[in-house]
């Protein structure tokens, strides 16, 4: 079997298991610690179940194993307030960040879009943006990389259920994040999101609409095959993401219409918000393990 | 029950939910003249926005004729009594939209969140409380959930420092027996300091009835709209509250005769879509269907070759929240696809 690369999740909640979960199919990175501050949790307990090493005591718990069990990748699925202190932790030992809290110490990325280009820079830490801004920032670039975008907007509806305390305390945080991730990975000269919350039972898959306004009049023909094309390759690790109308032209507008359904690993298939945060944390990883055992090799 | 006597705040919606059926293209010369002549006639309180509130300038609510500081540094300085109040939907808006408005000379924050979501108000309502604003919470779409589930939204409104906190009946659907027990709930549960507001919308010609049954179970705050310019078929027509409550005795301050030249002469002739009860409002009103969602689906169904009654149908099908507006040209991209694909097979 091919040698993995080894990493260590932090944060025990909702996204950390999730994370875990698809983490334990990957053929390159292997998840070996799982880290929470509850003792309680059920994250770690689903861990230790799953045969990963578990401490309910923080970063400061994991610290002592960081060299011994090779660990070179972390995930930070905890919150914007610890991020700094977990990266500056684990920075200590060479370790690459991946950070899903709202922190953004590190440059956006957004997998399809600027991941090589990051890690080409050599970054250490890398932030996930948003939910809102992982679904919809591909679609403005792939309208961005055929010809320049003006204005980009995004309408990210998530069900009631999976906006969990965090976003809700903080919905300016999401806003703001993402109209800037639209305009600095996506391409967009300004940027604005809009994110709605949806309360109706059954449960809404996560739904996203991306509308840009580009210079010109569109290359129809270019801008739909650029976004068909990358929405094969976000497919590669969200299998349910999916085109569900456009893009539709009208005058120098492009509008696209998305609907984002997630695995169901921990969380349920309605959560494609929280789903694409941990596809896109685990793909990210994975590119990082890649090219650490290139350059070793 | 009588209620004369009782003293109620008139808030006036034109040049906020009157953005609505005019596509956000009033001028902030229109909105000057109306909001003068509104204060002339005693209005206490006039909301200045965007129809989706601050920040809403986008593709999805459309681009607004001037920016929301334009209006608000058009019209605050002409007011002699009126007080101004502006929208803020979390989600669209941010404090800095709220801090903005501060500075402007903005008396009233409402903060309108969708009823089952009052949680993402927190911040926003604290900062205008923070900032000795009049705070509002503003509940949308109240049609949707029991008196009893509103009333956990509406103390959690209140929790964050809203001094007053709305009903909001945006899809204009209740009927007076869904506001008194909604308006009684809430007043109830509520510290006896915290005002109670109603918002009605016009769309099943309910927009009186709920106003009154609203007072009566102890809301002290009315919003209306001169010449009914709102969303859908409008607002309660306010110039025909005003007569209501005249007849009945209730100390609101605003002049009948003088209100009622503002709608004839200034907002009604200003009107590009002629608000009323057609067809597709009457079915928002039936439907349950945010009240906004009016002329997205008219301009949908002209594009694609669709019925926006259909439209509209299959919006409260899916349960859509007020600020879903991508969804309408959606659905009419869904629909036109089916039918084609009927036709083809």
């Amino acid at each position: 079997m091919a040698r993995k690369i080894k990493a260590a999740i932090i944060g025990s909640g909702n996204i950390g298991t999730d994370l875990l979960y698809k983490a334990l199919r990957s053929e390159i990175v292997e998840p070996v610690w799982m880290v929470g501050i509850d003792p309680e949790s059920d994250g770690l307990a689903r861990a230790r179940e799953l045969g990963l090493k578990t401490t309910a005591e923080g970063v400061q718990g994991l610290e002592p194993h960081i060299v011994a069990d090779e660990i070179q990748i972390a995930w930070d699925a905890t919150s914007a307030y610890v991020h700094a202190s977990n990266n500056d932790l684990v920075k200590k030992y060479g370790v690459k960040m991946v950070d899903l809290t709202p922190a953004a110490i590190g440059p956006f990325v957004v997998p399809p879009v600027n991941l090589l280009d990051a890690l080409a820079r050599g970054e250490q830490n890398v932030n996930m943006v948003t939910c809102g801004g992982q679904a919809t920032i591909p679609m403005v670039y792939a309208v961005s990389r055929v010809q320049p975008v003006e204005y980009g907007e995004i309408v990210a509806t998530v069900s009631s259920r999976s906006a969990g305390p965090g976003t809700r305390k903080n919905i300016d945080e999401f806003t703001r994040t993402t109209s800037r991730g639209v305009e600095v990975v996506g391409g967009a000269k300004k940027g604005k999101a809009i994110i709605i919350i949806n309360p109706a039972e059954p449960p809404i898959i996560m739904r996203d609409t991306v509308h840009c306004l580009v210079e010109g009049t569109p290359d129809e023909k270019a801008i739909t095959e650029s976004v068909h094309a990358m929405v094969e390759e976000v497919k590669r690790y969200v299998p349910g993401y999916t085109l569900k109308n456009g893009p539709v032209f009208d005058g120098n507008r492009v509008s696209i219409f998305l609907e984002v359904e997630g695995l169901g690993d921990y969380l349920p298939r309605y959560a494609g918000n929280l789903d694409i945060m941990t596809a896109a944390g685990l793909r990210t990883a994975e590119v990082i393990a890649q090219q650490i055992l290139e350059a070793a090799a | 029950m009588s209620i004369a006597g009782k003293k109620v705040t008139l808030h006036d919606m034109c040049l906020r939910d009157g953005m609505h059926p005019q596509r956000h293209q009033i001028t902030p010369q229109q909105m000057i003249d109306v909001a003068v002549a509104l204060d002339e006639a005693g209005m206490p309180l006039i909301e200045v926005s965007h129809g989706d509130g601050l920040g809403g300038a986008s593709v999805n609510y459309g681009f607004p004729a001037a920016s929301d500081e334009e209006y608000l540094d058009a019209v605050i300085p002409k007011m002699k009594q009126a007080k101004i109040s502006a929208l803020l939907l979390p989600g669209i808006g941010t404090v800095d939209h709220l801090r903005m408005a501060k500075d402007k000379g903005v008396h009233t924050i409402r903060v309108a969140t969708h009823c089952t979501e009052a949680d993402v108000s927190e911040q926003h309502i604290g900062l205008g409380r923070k900032l000795e604003m009049d705070t509002v919470g503003f509940l949308m779409m109240a049609h949707m959930i029991e008196p009893d589930q509103l009333v956990k939204q509406a103390k959690l409104m209140e929790s964050y420092g809203a001094n007053c906190v709305y009903v909001t009946d945006s899809a204009g659907y209740m009927l007076p027996e869904d506001v008194r027990v909604r308006i009684a709930a809430v007043r109830e549960a509520l510290d006896p300091k915290t005002e109670i507001g109603f918002h009605g919308h016009h769309n099943l010609a309910m927009g009186i009835a709920n106003s009154i049954a609203a007072i009566e179970a102890g809301a002290n705050r009315i919003d209306a709209s001169c010449a009914g310019m709102g969303a859908g078929a409008g607002n309660t027509p306010m110039e025909v509250l005003v007569a209501v409550l005249d007849r009945m005795g209730v100390d609101h301050g605003v002049n009948l005769f003088k209100i009622s030249d503002v709608a004839e002469d200034l907002v009604y002739p200003m009107m590009t879509h002629k608000v009323r009860i057609d067809r597709d409002s009457l079915i928002l009103g039936y439907a349950g269907v945010y009240s906004s969602f009016l002329l997205f689906a008219k301009r949908a169904a002209e594009k694609y070759g669709l019925s926006s009654r259909e439209i509209l149908v299959e919006l409260g099908r899916m349960k859509t929240v007020g600020g879903q507006e991508d969804m309408i040209e959606d659905v009419a991209l869904t629909m036109a696809k089916a039918k084609a694909e009927a036709k083809a097979s």
